[in-house]
């Protein structure tokens, strides 16, 4: 459903869209009464716990639960054996649930318990005896590559390249992107600059940590409450890999208390499904912190080389990026996205960018805001600002003269329709923090930053209420408050007032299928589909009116959130309101609903630039951020809070990021800081105020204009902030 | 005739060609003519492939048509956080 | 098994609980009041903060026996006969809560911290918070929030 060609949303004037009403969801949340992961309880629960390998790498003989079983308390072991292959496409995903022949990272999960209480389940894992065989483990991304390293996985052979290996390898797969001969464009420029970097992982750090409550009958029957930004994803997961049909199988998202990517797969849950059957009771499973950060998914550390050449006059004549991600135990690391978006920002003739996806002892990767592209865009917006200084240049001018636009090929491949990088620079260059004047030891840096958005599977019901009210019911869960979004854009179309549209996250077996709350996609792909539902719903209350006047249903319109007679019939009838059909609805053909079920494309792509001040303590070395903002297109901003929101909060997880995060692993292998003491993330000491932009753009893909926000905010931090740090001032 | 760009791994796995013509009037077809013509391709088409034609990104839309003249480049599924 | 009774949002209450079960736990598993989140159960977060005798404290490190004859003040108690307090209001508002896990615990932070400085500068806010941590906002919001409710409570 893209853009009506004659719809412009930069000059439409929305009664609702781009005000800032209270979230729906609000209330309970500043009260105390929303239910997250860990609220749930059930009569005749059991508490779930998990036993992880303490070693980095092991190959486990043997498993003795027999001591464990006594206990008295205990109702329930599960270990690789009540865990069977199936699917292949999900092996890895069952592997990392729980270890099979070997432990690969310090954290993997062998075994797990429910008892009846938390004290007895403690004991219990500790009478599981598992007999290691421990064996060399590698967590460094560029020492994993190197021959002779430990190898995780004796069938891994390195993918797309020509010949294929015969031998095992860390390098799961290669990969490239880009066009022309950057060679080539080397030899036209004036100053070609290449460096290498390195970024650790960082973990999402949200702080409700993974929890769940199973519930599996002996009929096979089962029900899961879960933190997830997926649900259905949750469903399909499980019941494939526990062995159940997925319509036995009910999922329900309780609130969620951040994801940023980290709840997109499954870990615990396929065990408290195990437990619960096992035991015949409910499973309440509920990671620690300690957990989280040794057993979930954490981003890939990086390593990187970039070189890039431009012209005096500050054009980049090529661009060249080798990209080794780290992912963890198993293949699927985001190297394809990161090399795709390395040079997105610019308009470029001769760029190619190389990724290679390695293997080490650590935790399965997964999705951090952006996948892939914060590190990426760290070091190529780095070389960028080193250029900049060397032939002299403003860093926005240089980035002007080369931004991508509209028609631009890009460099993972399609041409660009319409986007706003150029008009994002252009504001940054117009704000006032841009000529605001620095205090001694304190430095300027700016980044530009991209990410490709996308749409998915998406189903929405809206139901017309008999008293004129509207229950909306969606199904991806709202990680930052989307509800209030999707009950604007309802009320929107609807043309009725935002508190009587109501919407909730349905559960797995009330509405079809959604993909995950990933991607920056819900108030693209579920508000598109929202809106949708609503013109649906209007068609069947314009056909009811129709009845109720006798004239033809193509002959009404709606308009102010009434239908009213148009054409021939115009002025016969006095309008009938949304609450008057609604009224009458049992005696004049039933239930009034609107569906749409959509697999949404055409969400456009995202920029953002950032500016950042930092001062840096001449003695301690301490950096401070003193001034911070963002820039960013949002094609058009529904609920412009939550747009701020989102840029204010990725760009703080992109300074933690740049100044205290990373995971430290010890020769042991072992995680060293799995903790929020030593794993620090921004305080609201740390930071200033966070200024935002929002450009509008308006994303033809989009009835509204709508481009999702979520991601890009994490992706510019990085080379702003180390920017600003050194000092490097604009000239 | 739908000449369709190749990039990453789908590049290695057409043996090199950067660029393929192939017969196909919507999205499926060219994936099915794809895979034909290049086996080791079939499995990563199969993993996830996003179409984009003439700029728009098609991540999964089988009967897509393809407009006589449009430009196709085939790219890696996405995913995100 | 331990008998405790103490003040929980000014009720009296008597629970029982094991000598090694944390007030948090006791709040949650036992008492049903489940505002109070567990976000690392090591005193890092805030997620789980209460008021203790008006002074706030990580549930997560008090023992529910040391309740014995004092007051807690959860997240449950500050609305007040359904109505807001000027800061829920004010979170409400200055859209201060994106996934709203963490908000419990800002609430009875800055409820503390209001309560000891009716007008706190920014950085006063920024530091009295600091043993809060949230992970979606950036902390701007709260932080208007908190000043701005700061200002209506001044106001009376």
């Amino acid at each position: 459903m893209p853009l009506d060609a004659k719809f412009d949303p930069a000059t439409h004037h929305f009664r609702l869209v781009g005000t800032r009403p209270l979230r729906p969801d609000g209330y309970d949340k500043v009260v105390g009464r929303a239910r997250f992961g860990a609220d749930a309880s059930a009569p005749g629960m059991l508490v779930g716990r998990i036993l992880r390998s303490p070693h980095p790498h092991a190959r486990i003989r043997a498993i003795d639960t027999a001591r464990a079983a006594k206990l008295p308390g205990v109702k329930a072991i599960v270990t690789r054996d009540d865990f069977k292959d199936g699917d292949p496409s999900l092996k890895d995903v069952l592997v990392n649930v729980m270890a099979r022949d070997k432990a690969l990272y310090d954290g993997h999960a062998v075994a797990a318990v429910a008892a009846t209480s938390a004290s007895v389940a403690r004991k219990a894992l500790k009478l599981i005896r598992v007999d290691y065989e421990i064996l060399p483990h590698v967590t460094d991304v560029d020492e994993a590559m190197k021959p002779g390293a430990p190898i995780l996985h004796g069938d891994m052979r390195t993918e797309n390249i020509e010949p294929a290996p015969k031998k095992a390898s860390n390098v799961a797969s290669r990969c490239e992107f880009g066009h022309g001969d950057p060679e080539q464009g080397f030899k036209q420029a004036d100053v070609v600059i290449e460096r290498r970097f390195k970024t650790e992982a960082t973990h999402q750090g949200y702080i409700e940590p993974h929890a769940c409550l199973a519930s599996v009958g002996s009929d096979g029957q089962g029900e899961l409450w879960v933190c997830t930004q997926g649900h259905y994803m949750v469903r399909n997961t499980c019941a494939a890999l526990v062995g159940m049909d997925v319509s036995k199988l009910r999922v329900t998202a309780s609130e969620i208390g951040g994801g940023f990517g980290g709840k997109t797969t499954v870990f615990i849950e396929p065990v408290a499904l195990a437990l619960s059957r096992k035991a015949g009771k409910p499973v309440k499973l509920v990671m620690s912190r300690e957990e989280v950060f040794r057993a979930s998914g954490p981003t890939s550390s990086a390593s990187m080389t970039v070189k890039i050449g431009v012209t005096r006059h500050g054009r980049i004549t090529g661009a060249h990026a080798d990209i080794r991600f780290q992912g963890g135990a198993f293949a699927g690391s985001p190297i394809e996205l990161g090399a795709m978006s390395a040079f997105a920002c610019y308009d470029l003739e001769h760029v190619k960018a190389v990724g290679w996806d390695v293997v080490t002892n650590r935790p399965k990767q997964a999705a951090y805001r952006a996948p892939g592209a914060p590190m990426v865009a760290f070091a190529v917006e780095s070389v960028l600002d080193e250029l900049a200084h060397k032939i002299g240049m403003d860093p926005v001018e240089l980035r002007l003269k080369n931004t991508a636009k509209e028609g631009t090929r890009s460099s993972y491949g399609p041409k660009y329709n319409r986007i706003g990088l150029a008009a994002c620079l252009e504001a940054a260059r117009r704000h006032p923090h841009y000529e605001a004047p620095l205090g001694p030891n304190q430095g300027r840096g700016i980044a530009a930053g991209f990410w490709f958005n996308f749409g998915g599977q998406t189903c929405v019901s809206l139901n017309v209420n008999i008293d004129g009210t509207v229950a909306l019911a969606v199904g991806t869960p709202d990680i930052g408050g989307s509800r209030a979004s999707m009950c604007m854009m309802a009320a929107e179309e609807l043309g009725i007032e935002y508190d009587k549209v109501r919407a909730i996250v349905a559960d797995t077996s009330s509405l079809g299928y959604n993909d995950i709350s990933e991607g920056s996609r819900v108030t693209f792909s579920t508000g598109l589909a929202t809106i949708a539902a609503a013109r649906d719903a209007i068609g069947k209350l314009c056909a009811r009116a129709a009845k109720i006047w006798g004239i033809a249903p193509e002959a009404v319109v709606w308009e102010n959130g009434r239908a009213r007679p148009a054409g021939p019939n115009a002025g016969d009838f006095a309008p009938l309101s949304l609450a008057e059909i609604a009224k009458t609805a049992a005696k004049t053909g039933g239930p009034i609903a609107g569906h749409h079920e959509v697999n949404a494309d055409g969400a456009g792509v995202s920029f953002a630039v950032h500016l950042c001040d930092a001062e840096v303590d001449p003695e301690t070395g301490r950096v401070t951020i003193k001034r911070y903002t963002v820039v960013q297109d949002a094609g058009k901003a529904i609920h412009p809070s939550y747009v701020e929101g989102q840029f204010q909060g990725g760009a703080a997880q992109g300074i933690g990021w740049a100044l205290n995060e990373e995971y430290v692993y010890g020769r042991d292998g072992r995680l060293q800081n799995p903790g929020f003491l030593d794993y620090r993330i921004p305080v609201a000491s740390d930071l200033p105020m966070i200024d935002t932009v929002i450009v509008e753009v308006p994303n033809p893909g989009h009835p509204y204009g709508v481009r999702g926000v979520g991601e890009t905010s994490i992706v510019p931090p990085l080379a702003a902030i180390d920017k600003a740090k050194a000092g490097k001032k604009r000239r | 005739m739908v000449r369709v760009k190749l990039s990453g791994p789908l590049k290695v796995a057409a043996g090199g060609e950067a660029e393929l013509e192939v017969e196909a009037a919507n999205i499926h077809q060219l994936l099915t003519r794809l895979a034909e013509l290049h086996p080791k391709m079939k499995p990563m088409l199969e993993r996830g492939a996003a179409v984009a034609i003439d700029g728009q990104i098609y991540r999964d839309d089988w009967f897509r048509a393809i407009p006589e003249g449009s430009e196709v480049v085939i790219l890696p599924r996405m995913v995100g956080g | 098994m331990v008998r405790v009774t103490t003040r929980i949002n000014g009720d009296e209450v008597t629970f029982v609980c094991e000598p090694d079960e944390t007030l948090l736990d006791v709040l949650r598993d036992r008492l049903n009041l489940t505002g109070a989140k567990e976000g690392c159960g090591t005193g890092d977060c805030g997620a789980c903060s209460v008021t203790l005798d008006g002074r706030v404290v990580c549930s997560c490190l008090v023992l529910g026996a040391e309740a014995e004859g004092r007051q807690v003040g959860t997240v449950e108690g500050i609305a007040r006969n359904g109505k807001l307090h000027p800061l829920q209001e004010k979170f409400l508002e200055f859209a201060a809560l994106q996934c709203g896990v963490c908000t419990p615990g800002f609430l009875v932070a800055a409820k503390a911290l209001l309560e000891r400085n009716p007008d706190p500068t920014e950085a006063e806010i920024r530091f009295g918070l600091a043993g809060n941590l949230c992970r979606c906002t950036g902390y701007d919001k709260i932080v208007r929030a908190v000043q701005a409710a700061a200002a209506a409570m001044r106001k009376g």
